[in-house]
């Protein structure tokens, strides 16, 4: 999906735990996350440091996408 | 004659610990055969044994690979087997990186043959196919009769130390190796013959099959963020409570997209997940966790970016066909450009 998508020329970021899967299918923007069932959390922090957590990946997502590459990325 | 020693690798689903709540399952080793291991066990006729099985869950395996690697091979060392057996992992994404990642190196630092079996879909394959011989086997274990009987006979011949034939005999999938062989006609008399049969649109195997370079050039960075529209797309199978459309907890054959609008926040009440491959239970409390809605409307309201597009788009990546994942994604990807969408964040669990 993250190929056919960035082939419209859209640029894609591709969140995920697995980075050698991401790596395999062909994502170019790549940034690692949490774990396969939060990738975006962590259950054992309060909710508080836990959207702290998710702002910090997100905003990771974002440069990625602000900043121009070559080859495929990983942001870590 | 002496039997050969053989250690087989399975995930925490065939050792019948449990799905995916024992995901996280650390590595373990059992003596003699678990699980498939039976099927392996009389298909060797006691020709080999399976002297130990290392059983490991496949998060606990993909969310730490170095430490898993590292415990397994340990177990591994210990028994000092003639050939080490992964799986067959069939179309079951975590599963085959493990066997694939596992199988390389007990192969490259124990200096023990081993292999492993899945599907071709398996991003496992793709992953380690030039590393290691994986048996082609169906994509789910339905197929594992066959697959046992293919890997069996495919163990005799390592463990005999015989010549391993092409792909095509051997049933293993492409590695990309080329092999010397002595050919009854030379190159100029075959190629000719296939151009003969190609002008007479006949059927003919090339001997030099280009290879297929699927991958797509980055798209260029967002200049400025601040006007940027940013959608959301996921494999995690975010859907409203109840699902609507009947998204398939595996091997999806649709794809769904659902408003956000009237969200300001979080979602976590209207929203659970229906992906059938991991532990629901995170997701299900709290969705913000595969779609990070609420930080991504914080940075809408601080303009760190320009809008958060209304829609997302969701479909379960749970042994779903790479053909309907592509034939989703350019359907999502043509609408996303008519909406006049800068960016996607893509996420995966």
């Amino acid at each position: 999906m993250v190929k056919e998508i960035e082939k419209s020329g859209i640029p894609v970021v591709h969140l995920c735990t697995i980075v050698p899967i991401s790596k395999t299918v062909g994502a170019n923007r790549i940034v690692p996350t949490i774990a396969i069932p939060y990738p975006l959390g962590n259950p054992t922090l309060t909710k508080k440091e836990e959207k702290e957590l998710r702002r910090g990946i997100v905003e990771k997502a974002i440069i990625a996408l602000e900043t121009e590459i070559t080859e495929q990325t990983v942001f870590q | 004659m002496s039997k050969y020693k053989v250690v087989h690798y399975i995930n925490q689903f065939y050792a019948g610990i449990g799905g995916e709540d024992m995901a996280n399952y650390k590595p373990e080793k059992r003596e003699g055969y678990v699980g498939p291991g039976q099927a392996f066990k009389s298909a060797f006729k006691g020709n080999a044994e399976i002297c130990a099985t290392i059983v490991c869950g496949d998060s606990y395996y993909n969310e730490n690979m170095e430490e898993a690697r590292k415990q397994i091979l340990e177990m591994i060392k210990e028994e000092d087997p003639d050939l080490f057996i992964a799986g067959p992992a069939f179309n079951a994404g975590r599963y085959g990186m493990a066997c694939g990642d596992i199988a390389k190196a007990v192969e490259k630092e124990l200096g023990i043959k081993s292999f492993t079996g899945m599907y071709l879909e398996n991003p496992g394959a793709d992953s380690y196919k030039k590393d290691i011989y994986i048996i082609e086997t169906k994509n789910s274990a339905a197929g594992m009769r066959k697959a046992v009987k293919k890997m069996t006979s495919f163990a005799m011949k390592l463990l005999d130390g015989k010549d391993i034939l092409s792909p095509a005999e051997e049933g293993y999938i492409k590695r990309g190796i080329r092999k010397n062989i002595f050919a009854e006609k030379r190159g100029s008399e075959r190629s000719v013959d296939m151009l003969i049969k190609k002008l007479n649109k006949e059927k003919f195997t090339t001997e030099y099959p280009m290879p297929k370079f699927d991958r797509v050039p980055p798209s260029p960075a967002i200049k400025d963020m601040s006007k940027a529209k940013i959608a959301i797309v996921t494999s995690g199978g975010i859907v409203p409570k109840h699902n609507p459309d009947n998204i398939e907890s595996s091997s999806a054959s649709k794809y769904g997209k659902y408003s956000i609008r009237r969200f300001k926040e979080v979602i976590c009440d209207d929203y659970e997940t229906a992906h059938g491959g991991y532990d629901p239970s995170y997701a299900n409390e709290d969705a913000d966790r595969v779609i990070p809605m609420d930080v991504l409307r914080d940075m809408e309201k601080s303009k760190r970016i320009g809008k958060l597009y209304d829609f997302f788009y969701t479909t379960t990546g749970n042994g779903t066909a790479v053909a309907n994942s592509i034939a989703f994604a350019s359907e999502i990807a043509q609408e996303l450009k008519s909406e006049g969408v800068d960016a996607v964040i893509l996420t995966s669990t």
